[in-house]
């Protein structure tokens, strides 16, 4: 695909990176030479100098023939303004990063009326991203269809799991539990399950379901959703107003500390229910008197890196709280994993990889009717999104009669807005989305799943 | 320095020149002449050691723009002395040294020749020697990209080493298609040409050579007087066809996706048919009456300046005794050479627009102190550190030339001879003036002439960093 990426900065390059590495045929505009050099230096990309939103610009870069434009710049109206005039003048897909509250709250309405693609929030993506984390404290990855309504969640499965040992029919009879495991992944290989399946200490289970009855079935089979009840953020960004927000509905007891007043004015207008304390945040004696000891979760958002890693080492040596640290600019991700922290958050790659799972959806469902596509589990196994059209095999019929191809398997299906877990009764209506995984490559429509 | 990786790359460039090898064979095959057998033995070494070296895969994948240089210019060695080896088998050109001169003049697209009698070659060995300009002037690791999947960031170190020019400007934005498309134009221009040629009534392997030999702005001709014994009309159609290979790649481009705005802003292809149109009209009015007509006259001046200023280095008529205006003409020529992302050679007139425009602004500079003004081009700035690298390259290109010039006057000819020579060579042009004019050859240099001229032939055609690196022992090193 030929993509244009107005913004060579942290999440340009990383795209840009990440996007060349996929073949794709990339542009990027910068305002700065020297930024333009060293992405064209170490990438495989065309570089223009010049305003991202001029016109000029966009032509030059060839925005006419290109299949997608991201906008990417570190100001939001500028990104908006490239997309729209990429839109008007060469139709384009368009992405555009918008990171302000303000206009995230209308986001929708904004996405719409301008026409774009799809807006993206690395602010918003992060604090979402922590917020998971705390919510499956025990998840490795957590893949979301359907616009977030349903979750693929993968975990490993110790001994004492309740799950070990156990076949998967039996997980509905004997445990009384509701969820879907849809994909196991044992040793180097990965299988597709049927009812007659047994779990074994060491697997590595992706279970399909809605939030809330994922949330049902960790609790039934007793794994340790006891998320935090208590978290402290330090600093008082708008990744903290976001994570801040969802931690507060889901029931946290948050204490934000910043250091600037009237960050902590804003905050504490727009987050009544949190508790702002206007200290600096890397002073010993504020954390331990604001019981750094006491917290189930320790949230280090500040805008240096340094500082947020060194936080979260001393929280993790002095409480037992979950400690999770925002690293937004430096690169050696191999040392400050080895460091042992617990959780890193980075935000660039969150954005990136969101973008970049859009591009393949783009890429793969260019003629065909493919929502959303993930590659999991090494890239073994393809999740995918579909919309039932009329002319769908399946349509009418209950699901048991329909002979689905092998290691394949329907896990969700979203009727008008209404998100079931399919089974043998259930039947499909054209307009509907499902998902399904397989383990089986080059899935383009609905109908190369039907076992002919 | 990665050493794994660049013996990897040589070991493919191994192979692609044993390709272009099996074409003289195939050549030898038609007209069944046995001089083809040493080709098919090189071919054989050549796929043999290739394969091996190919086989060892690199260690690391490192590569930067250090061994993008010395890739590069090793390469070009190596082509040339393997490239060699089939003339002194065959005994066309006994001695190696002179075989090795041939040759890098062949892929350098210099044109200068050791041979004073073209009999000598068979219709192979005289395809393999023209062959070599069509290899040379688009770039033989240009083709490797286009060809092969060498991913990651090697392709654009590798690009920016090989193609002519002060910036590479990459086309579209992987360097894999752009050398395909350039690869494309190449040789969809060098088609029009055979089939020109054809037109007026020269045999196809005539044309084919004469073809190869004006793409690649090469100049080696095929009968002892050039172009002299063809007709006007063969000559008018080389004529037309040096200038249009003498243009920037990119501005066909420009016309290929319809984009005539940026096609007619191009300021470099317009001073350099300014500057043919000038030098030819002048050199017309200096030697009116010599070739019978004004319109004879006027045909052998653009012949000339046209192959002189392309660095193709064909001759017509023997210039050598042309006035002394209309030589001195054609000496700038030299100097000033072809458009950048040409297959021509020389200083290129983009550089020269930027120097001349950069004395300007040093003018107004020194009229208005606090004045603060940038170059222009194609409606464009031109960065900083590109005039800055035009200027540095000035001043290699002159230390080159100067040292170059000092150790081939150690053979005692006369001034013009050697001072034309240097600049023939640098310039990858082929004749010079005096002794090396369009009737002489290179063969009476010694030894170590030849292998200054040959350093020069590659310094000028992988516009000199690359080679001096070779020299920099650091380079080694680290």
């Amino acid at each position: 695909m030929r993509i244009v990426i107005v913004g060579c900065g942290n999440v340009g390059a990383t795209l840009t990176e990440q996007l060349t590495r996929e073949g794709h045929n990339v542009t990027v505009i910068d305002e700065k030479q020297s930024v333009v050099n060293s992405v064209t230096n170490n990438y495989d990309v065309l570089g223009v100098v010049g305003n991202g939103a001029s016109f000029e610009v966009q032509s030059e870069a060839g925005v006419k023939d290109a299949d997608l434009l991201i906008a990417v710049t570190g100001k939001d109206e500028l990104n908006l303004l490239c997309c729209l005039i990429a839109k008007k003048s060469a139709n384009c897909h368009t992405i555009a990063r918008v990171s302000n509250p303000v206009y995230s709250r209308e986001i929708s309405f904004i996405k719409e009326e301008l026409g774009l693609s799809m807006i993206i929030n690395p602010q918003y993506a992060a604090a979402q991203e922590i917020a998971r984390l705390l919510k499956f404290p025990f998840a490795e990855t957590i893949d979301t269809f359907t616009k977030g309504r349903v979750e693929l969640i993968k975990f490993t499965i110790d001994e004492n799991s309740e799950l070990c040992n156990l076949r998967l029919r039996e997980i509905t009879t004997k445990l009384r539990a509701e969820g879907l495991v849809s994909v196991v992944e044992r040793g180097d290989d990965v299988y597709i399950p049927d009812g007659n399946f047994m779990i074994k200490a060491g697997d590595r289970v992706t279970v399909a379901g809605t939030t809330n009855k994922n949330l049902n079935f960790f609790k039934k089979i007793k794994m340790p959703t006891a998320k935090a009840k208590t978290a402290m953020i330090v600093g008082g960004g708008e990744t903290t107003f976001y994570l801040a927000s969802q931690l507060i509905e889901m029931g946290v007891q948050v204490k934000i500390i910043e250091r600037d007043h009237a960050k902590c004015e804003e905050l504490s207008e727009k987050l009544p229910q949190a508790l702002i304390i206007e200290a600096d945040g890397t002073d010993k004696g504020v954390l331990l008197e604001e019981g750094l000891a006491g917290t189930e979760a320790f949230i280090a958002l500040t805008n240096i890196d340094e500082e947020n890693i060194m936080l979260a080492m001393y929280a993790k040596s002095l409480s037992k709280a979950k400690p999770i640290a925002k690293v937004h600019r430096v690169s050696y991700d191999e040392i400050i994993d080895d460091l042992n922290i617990g959780s890193i958050i980075y935000p660039k790659y969150i954005t990136a990889a969101s973008i970049v799972r859009y591009v393949r959806a783009m890429h793969n469902s260019m003629g065909s009717n493919i929502e959303t596509l993930y590659r999991m589990n090494d890239n073994k196994v393809e999740a995918l999104e579909f919309i039932i059209k009329e002319d769908c095999p399946f349509i009418g019929k209950p699901l048991s009669d329909v002979e689905l191809k092998d290691n394949v398997l329907i896990c969700s299906i979203n009727h008008k807005g209404n998100i079931t877990i399919p089974q043998g009764a259930s039947v499909i209506q054209p307009g509907d989305t499902v998902v399904l995984v397989t383990t089986s490559e080059g899935v383009k429509d609905i109908c190369d799943v039907v076992a002919k | 320095m990665n050493y794994s990786i660049i013996r990897y790359i040589l070991s493919c460039v191994l192979e692609f020149e044993a390709l272009f090898m099996t074409l003289p064979c195939v050549v030898a095959l038609i007209y069944g002449e046995k001089q083809g057998f040493p080709f098919a033995i090189v071919v054989a070494a050549c796929l043999l050691l290739g394969e091996i070296g190919r086989r060892i895969k690199p260690k690391s994948k490192v590569f930067y723009a250090k061994e993008g240089f010395v890739t590069v210019s090793l390469s070009w060695i190596l082509l040339a002395l393997v490239g060699a080896i089939p003339f002194v088998m065959n005994g066309e050109i006994p001695n190696y040294l002179d075989a090795v001169f041939e040759v890098a003049s062949g892929l350098t697209t210099t044109g200068a020749s050791i041979a004073s009698d073209m009999a000598v070659f068979s219709k192979c060995g005289m395809f393999w020697r023209v062959f070599t300009h069509w290899i040379g002037g688009m770039g033989v690791l240009v083709l490797i990209l286009a060809i092969l999947p060498l991913s990651g960031s090697y392709n654009m170190h590798i690009m920016r080493a090989e193609s002519p020019g002060p910036s590479v400007g990459k086309l579209v934005p992987k360097v894999r298609s752009t050398a395909a498309i350039l690869y494309g134009i190449y040789l969809v221009i060098t088609c029009l040409e055979v089939v020109a040629l054809l037109c007026t009534g020269l045999p196809f392997y005539d044309s084919l050579l004469l073809s190869f030999s004006t793409a690649g702005t090469g100049g080696f001709g095929l009968l002892n007087d050039s172009l002299a014994s063809y007709s006007y009309a063969s000559q008018a159609v080389i004529t037309v066809f040096m200038i249009l290979f003498g243009v920037n790649f990119s501005a066909y481009f420009f016309i290929i996706r319809r984009n005539f705005k940026d096609f007619f802003k191009n300021e470099e292809v317009r001073w350099y048919l300014i500057i043919i149109f000038i030098s030819a009209i002048l050199i017309t009015w200096n030697i009116r009456g010599t070739f019978g007509s004004l319109g004879n006259d006027f045909h052998q001046a653009i012949l000339q300046v046209a192959t002189i200023i392309t660095t193709t280095g064909f001759s017509s008529a023997d210039f050598n005794i042309w006035p002394e205006f209309s030589k001195s003409i054609l000496f700038l020529l030299m100097l000033i050479g072809a458009c950048a992302g040409s297959t021509g050679g020389g200083f290129k007139v983009s550089r020269v627009i930027v120097m001349i425009k950069s004395v300007k602004n040093e003018i107004t500079t020194a009229m208005h102190p606090r004045s603060v003004k940038k170059i222009h081009m194609d409606g464009k700035i031109v960065p900083d550190n590109v005039v800055r690298s035009i200027r540095i390259y000035l001043i290699i290109y002159v230390l080159i030339y100067l040292s170059s010039f000092l150790i081939v006057s150690l053979d005692g000819y006369d001034f013009t001879t050697n001072f034309t020579a240097v600049a023939a060579c640098l310039n990858n042009i082929g004749p010079g003036l005096s002794l090396v004019g369009p009737t002489g050859n290179y063969a009476f240099f010694s030894g170590l002439s030849k292998v200054v001229l040959i350093f020069n032939m590659l310094a000028g055609r992988l516009e000199l960093l690359p080679i001096l690196m070779l020299f920099h022992v650091k380079t080694w090193k680290e």
